[in-house]
């Protein structure tokens, strides 16, 4: 059996290496070695599941050794994570699945999105949450909540209108009190469809030619808002979070296939766009929305 | 009959779009997200509207009891419909005016009116109609002109407006911003959904020659 081992902390500045990894085994079995785990955040876990998934298309369910402290275990439960794992990884003697507890501190747990009408109930139910979180904690003014549901229904609705597949949506809220100094609130949404080139492809193919690739895709999609569909109105979701997002100073990038594309905040060391990279069927967004101050955050 | 989610008083017809999603749609959320629930909306209000239709109609759609509205859903409800009836191959004779929250939905509304070059008038409940969408500063000077006199003989376009203003009116005409009558007056949108109230004939009587109830 292959193991992949989890590094303490997974989040969005280092899953690059997980699908590494899982690029670079073949079709046997799969641990994922998550013990020594201590700190992730939605695109950790989503990546997690992702990951997973991508080796059970290869064959055989992988296995997930579960964080050895009970409150990484207990975190997880509450987002949502081992419930959503049980559907991809083979049952291991740690992992129970108990129904979690009132998810007070949760802004929105793993939920997976297939129709509109999961879409409905993610923007339903993360509206009674949200708007304490960003008033108290992100210092946004009392309409926030609803632009901050109008991004979570665009990206949702990019799983279903674009991926052709089934995906999840999470958001948490964390100090990050050595990082940047702030708190922030992140969202993750990841999907194994088809990817944006494989999505734009057939529409715009033409239009770049011998450029045509993973790169140029997210930047048809994410800089001229190109979309599969022909119709003037489509393609405003990614305009519109991009115009939100950089309103509160937030950093936005989406990864699909070999590359990413970002737009960086002063505070993020993200580079604009990243290409080469391995290989990751479907696509994922990350969402960075710091918390309002009147200095500027510092870079991290 | 006409439930809460519509009332018609003659040619205008005012479409409650919260209820309408309860009623008409069954639906149980309260947020206005998702392109196919935007497209269920529309066409709901459009099958509404050709529902035994008037000759001329003025449809207020109300998205004050709607939470939250994306752009998906706005380009579907609000550019769909201005597209549909802006042609002249439209369904039948109707204006649109909107009602919205500011804050909540203002953007959304903006954002997908400029995409489309669109405009449209909307209210934001404080009784003033504002126009919103991709509009030139000239077109914007004539209809807040128009908005404030309600209506603009031929006579006096000019004296108002510059001399500009005859090509300026029915620059607003041709975009359904305001009524035109054919002897050449042009009467402001909100003006004429309060005329249509007493009228059931094929045309409203320009200015002057109504009668109230």
């Amino acid at each position: 059996m292959r193991v992949i081992e989890i590094p303490s902390s997974l989040d969005y500045r280092n899953i690059e290496t997980l699908y590494g990894a899982v690029e670079a085994g073949g079709t046997g079995p799969v641990l994922f070695d998550a013990r020594r785990l201590t700190w992730t955040d939605p695109n950790g876990m989503l990546a997690l599941l992702a990951a997973g998934r991508v080796s059970a298309q290869r064959g055989t369910p992988p296995r997930l050794s579960p964080p050895r402290r009970r409150e990484v275990r207990g975190y997880l439960e509450r987002m949502g994570f081992t419930r959503a794992a049980a559907e991809i990884f083979s049952p291991s003697r740690r992992q129970t699945l108990r129904r979690p507890p009132p998810a007070s501190d949760v802004l929105l747990e793993i939920t997976p999105i297939t129709t509109n009408s999961d879409v409905h109930e993610v923007v339903d139910r993360v509206q009674s949450r949200a708007g304490a979180i960003l008033s108290n904690t992100l210092r946004y003014p009392p309409a926030a909540v609803v632009q901050f549901s109008v991004i979570l229904s665009e990206v949702c609705q990019n799983i279903i209108e674009h991926a052709e597949g089934t995906g999840w949506v999470a958001a948490q809220s964390y100090n990050w009190t050595r990082r940047l100094g702030r708190h922030v609130a992140v969202i993750a949404v990841c999907d194994l469809g088809r990817g944006f080139r494989a999505s734009l492809e057939d529409e715009h193919y033409d239009r770049f030619g011998d450029r045509w690739g993973d790169a140029t895709a997210l930047e048809a999609a994410f800089l001229l808002g190109l979309t599969r569909f022909p119709d003037t109105g489509r393609g405003q979701g990614i305009q519109q979070i991009r115009k939100q997002v950089a309103r509160w100073n937030g950093l936005l990038s989406i990864r699909s296939g070999t590359a990413r594309i970002a737009d960086t905040p002063t505070w993020s060391r993200n580079p604009p766009l990243d290409e080469g990279l391995e290989h990751f069927p479907g696509a994922q967004i990350n969402i960075i929305l710091p918390e309002r101050t009147g200095d500027r955050p510092r870079a991290g | 009959m006409t439930g809460p989610a519509q009332g018609r008083r003659d040619g205008h017809l005012g479409i409650d779009v919260g209820a309408m999603m309860r009623e008409a749609l069954a639906s149980k959320h309260a947020n206005l997200v998702t392109r196919p629930t935007g497209r269920a909306v529309r066409e709901a209000i459009e099958r509404r509207m050709v529902r035994d239709p008037p000759p001329l109609s003025v449809a207020l759609i109300d998205l004050t009891r709607i939470r939250v509205l994306d752009f998906s859903c706005a380009d579907e409800v609000v550019a769909g419909l201005l597209l549909r009836y802006l042609p002249p191959e439209r369904p039948h004779d109707a204006f649109f005016l909107f009602r919205a929250v500011e804050e909540v939905h203002g953007h959304a509304v903006s954002e997908v009116l400029a995409r489309h070059r669109l405009a449209a008038v909307c209210t934001f409940g404080k009784g003033d109609f504002r126009l919103l969408g991709a509009v030139s500063r000239e077109e914007r000077e004539a209809w807040s002109v128009l908005e404030r006199h309600g209506s603009i003989a031929p006579d006096r376009s000019e004296s108002l407006l510059g001399a500009r203003g005859p090509a300026l009116l029915g620059r607003l005409s041709e975009r359904r911003l305001a009524f035109r009558y054919p002897a050449g007056v042009s009467m402001a949108l909100s003006a004429l959904s309060h005329t249509l109230r007493y009228h059931t004939s094929t045309h409203p009587s320009p200015p002057g020659e109504h009668h109230g109830p």
